[in-house]
């Protein structure tokens, strides 16, 4: 019952963009053992945009979309809707989901060194997508292997093709996924923390290219991170993830100017400032609950400075608390409780 | 590359030596073989004509420099029971062991690695427990009692094989059965593990994530890796071959190298022990030095690292 009340309805977090949904995921939950870890994920994804999912460790920003692709361990029960173009996903033939993975629906991991496979060349790990869903074959494998190379910046592309993971830098690695990712042509590439195995210099560059890329291309951006400044330069919208929930989605600037749940006001002072002035960072105390304990009520309560009794017991539904702004916070929801309610009652109805 | 190999072959002879001193000194050390040739109640003017003909009235480390400079000449000495030449009465044994040898390991390979990659595939499935519990009864239960039980069943109690002995195709099945039997369970395991590594690497959720179908992941991704930890079991199993059979060829009374080991151990017989092992060291080693090349070959990491003098 209680999840019922915590799941927004998905007319309720529409897209920023008319162009109409590109993927829609409804109610994802995902369990472990027994353990729920990913409690009802509701967003949709519009062609082209960008979005950026962020949220600290164990909120559930990798299992969400991991669970999208079908790419959990058998060990996961997963259940809910992902529709992308109006085609479910979760649950279809093995052989469905292989053509819409790495051609329509691409993703890139953490730490590019082990997301490669160290005993292949990283030419063939790349020329494997464009076969597969671009029906490229032969020669012509190596010419636009190398063109890609060229695309993603990577530095002599044309010798690059037979060299092995291991004679890159970790920079180099996450350009040649990258590169992997586009070269089945995908509509989203959900791209999971790509930086933060990289230093500074190389994080940034390769952020930019993400950001140029998607322009080019016009394919949507999910880009995943701990860092809400990250993922404010890159994206125009951002959703935060706690405890396994969404707790605030909105436009990037929206989140900046007028952030709405106690979680998120949390990361924003927690963000060194603009003009690097040092200002004492104020870490947000306490830590994540394990999904084996999560509390019954607001799962940040334990943690919230703003806490009332309420929120011990009540999950607070994702509302919306102006045009395009989600919030799933009892106290800013005070205000607009009848408004709140009555979304509920159209959920139930 | 270069220095690589001499490396790894200067190694390989450290490796012969130290085996041939140590079988040198623990024959020569535990028994006289004087004794145990001659017989107890040989006379002493015999016994003393025995030591002195075949120089064990010597001190011990002039017996052992003769000993080493006779091996460098590819001298391997001479049978103190039968007299002829120790290589020609061992390699006269060889073809008997790897008749049963060679087929006991195309079976491990055979049985083994298929299930254990199957298991691992299907972990936790009710075949993987059964692959997992036949390969732990497998590898616990030792060769000789394994062997005991099935001639007890088969031999004696169906009468469907021979106890031992030579002679026919039947005489082999049981010995190669019985060693064919605890290395495939060994394999099992190893492979079963291996690809259970392999398989949470991130870099088949990456496969996966190209929408590249799971057989092919599996083919194409997994098994290229898993087979690097593998070779170096099957390189054990292959340096192996010659000196396996101990156990099984006197459970089944067959005239193998084994056979000629125990024979030559209980007399004493000095030169053909050390001939024999000389050989299962120099098989050990050699298989050894496969197995590092084949690493090179299949792991480009340590190709790398080769080429570059072990840096
Ligand atoms: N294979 C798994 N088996 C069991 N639990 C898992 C598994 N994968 C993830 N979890 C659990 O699911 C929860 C969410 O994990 P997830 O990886 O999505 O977090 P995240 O937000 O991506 O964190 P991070 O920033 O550390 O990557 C965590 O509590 C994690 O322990
Ligand atoms: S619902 Fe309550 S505990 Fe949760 S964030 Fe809002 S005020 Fe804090
Ligand atoms: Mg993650």
């Amino acid at each position: 019952m209680a999840d019922l009340v915590g799941t927004a309805p998905a007319s309720a977090f529409p897209a920023t963009s008319s162009s109409g949904a590109l993927l829609t995921i409804e109610g994802l939950t995902v369990d472990f053992s027994g353990v729920r870890v990913l409690r009802g994920i509701d967003l949709t994804l519009s062609r082209g945009e960008s979005l950026g999912i962020v949220g600290e460790s164990g909120s559930g920003k990798s299992v969400t979309w991991l669970a999208t692709l079908g790419l959990l361990p058998r060990t996961a029960n997963v259940s809910g809707s992902v529709q992308l173009d109006g085609q479910e996903m979760l649950g279809v033939a093995a052989s469905r989901l292989d053509r819409i993975r790495g051609g329509r629906v691409a993703m890139i991991f953490q730490d590019p060194s082990s997301a490669l496979n160290p005993v292949i060349r990283i030419g063939k790990q790349v020329g494997e997508v464009l076969a597969r869903h671009q029906g490229v074959s032969g020669a012509n494998i190596r010419a636009e292997t190398k063109r890609l190379f060229d695309l993603v910046g990577l530095p002599d592309a044309a010798r690059r093709f037979d060299a092995y993971p291991h004679e890159l830098s970790g920079g180099q690695n996450q350009r040649v996924m990258i590169a992997m990712a586009l070269a089945g042509k995908p509509d989203v590439l959900v791209a999971d923390e790509p930086t933060t195995a990289l230093d500074a210099t190389i994080q940034a560059q390769i952020l930019d290219l993400l950001t140029t890329i998607r322009r080019e291309t016009g394919m949507a951006l999910v880009l995943i991170s701990h860092d809400l400044g990250v993922v404010s330069e890159t994206c125009e919208r951002i959703m935060v993830m706690y405890g396994g929930r969404v707790v605030e989605a909105a436009p990037s600037d929206s989140i900046f100017a007028n952030p709405q749940h106690p979680y998120t006001q949390g990361l924003l002072a927690a963000l060194p400032p603009f003009d690097g002035a040092l200002h004492r960072l104020i870490p947000i105390e306490g830590q994540v609950p394990e999904p084996a304990n999560m509390p019954p009520g607001c799962p940040f309560a334990p943690r919230c400075a703003q806490r009332m009794t309420v929120c011990k017991e009540t999950i607070p539904p994702l509302t919306q608390t102006e045009a395009g702004h989600f919030s799933a916070c009892i106290a800013g929801a005070v205000t607009e409780a009848r408004q709140s309610l009555k979304v509920h009652k159209s959920v139930l109805a | 590359m270069l220095r690589f190999a001499a490396i790894r072959i200067l190694r390989a002879v450290l490796t012969i030596a130290l085996v041939v001193t140590f079988a040198f000194l623990v024959l020569r050390l535990s028994g006289d073989p004087a004794r145990s040739i001659m017989g107890d109640d040989a006379s002493p003017e015999a016994m003393a004509a025995f030591r002195r003909e075949w120089g064990l009235d010597q001190p011990l480390w002039a017996q052992y420099l003769h000993y080493f400079a006779a091996i460098l000449h590819g001298e391997l000495g001479r049978s103190m029971r039968g007299g002829g030449p120790a290589l020609d009465l061992v390699l006269g044994r060889i073809p008997a062991t790897l008749m049963l040898t060679l087929p006991a390991l195309l079976m491990k390979l055979a049985i083994g690695i298929p299930a254990g990659i199957y298991a691992a595939l299907h972990r936790d499935s009710a075949i993987d427990r059964a692959v997992m519990v036949t390969a732990v009864a497998g590898y616990t239960v030792p060769s000789f009692v394994l062997g005991l039980v099935l001639v007890q069943v088969l031999a004696i109690w169906f009468a469907w094989l021979p106890t031992g002995g030579t002679g026919s195709l039947q005489h082999l099945i049981l010995p190669i059965i019985t060693l064919g039997v605890g290395g495939a369970a060994v394999l099992a395991r190893f492979v079963r593990s291996a690809m259970l590594e392999v398989l949470g690497q991130p870099y088949i959720r990456t496969a996966s994530a190209k929408g590249i179908p799971w057989a092919a992941v599996v083919r194409g991704h997994a098994l290229p890796n898993a087979a690097i930890p593998t070779v170096t079991i099957v390189g054990f199993m292959v340096g192996n071959l010659i000196a396996g059979a101990v156990v099984v060829e006197s459970v089944f009374s067959w005239p193998g190298l084994g056979n000629l080991l125990v024979v030559s151990v209980t007399a004493r017989d000095l030169a053909v022990v050390q001939c024999i092992l000389l050989l299962v060291a120099v098989a050990m080693v050699l298989s050894n030095l496969i197995v590092d090349f084949l690493y090179g070959f299949l792991d480009p990491r340590l190709a790398e690292a080769n080429s570059t003098g072990g840096h």
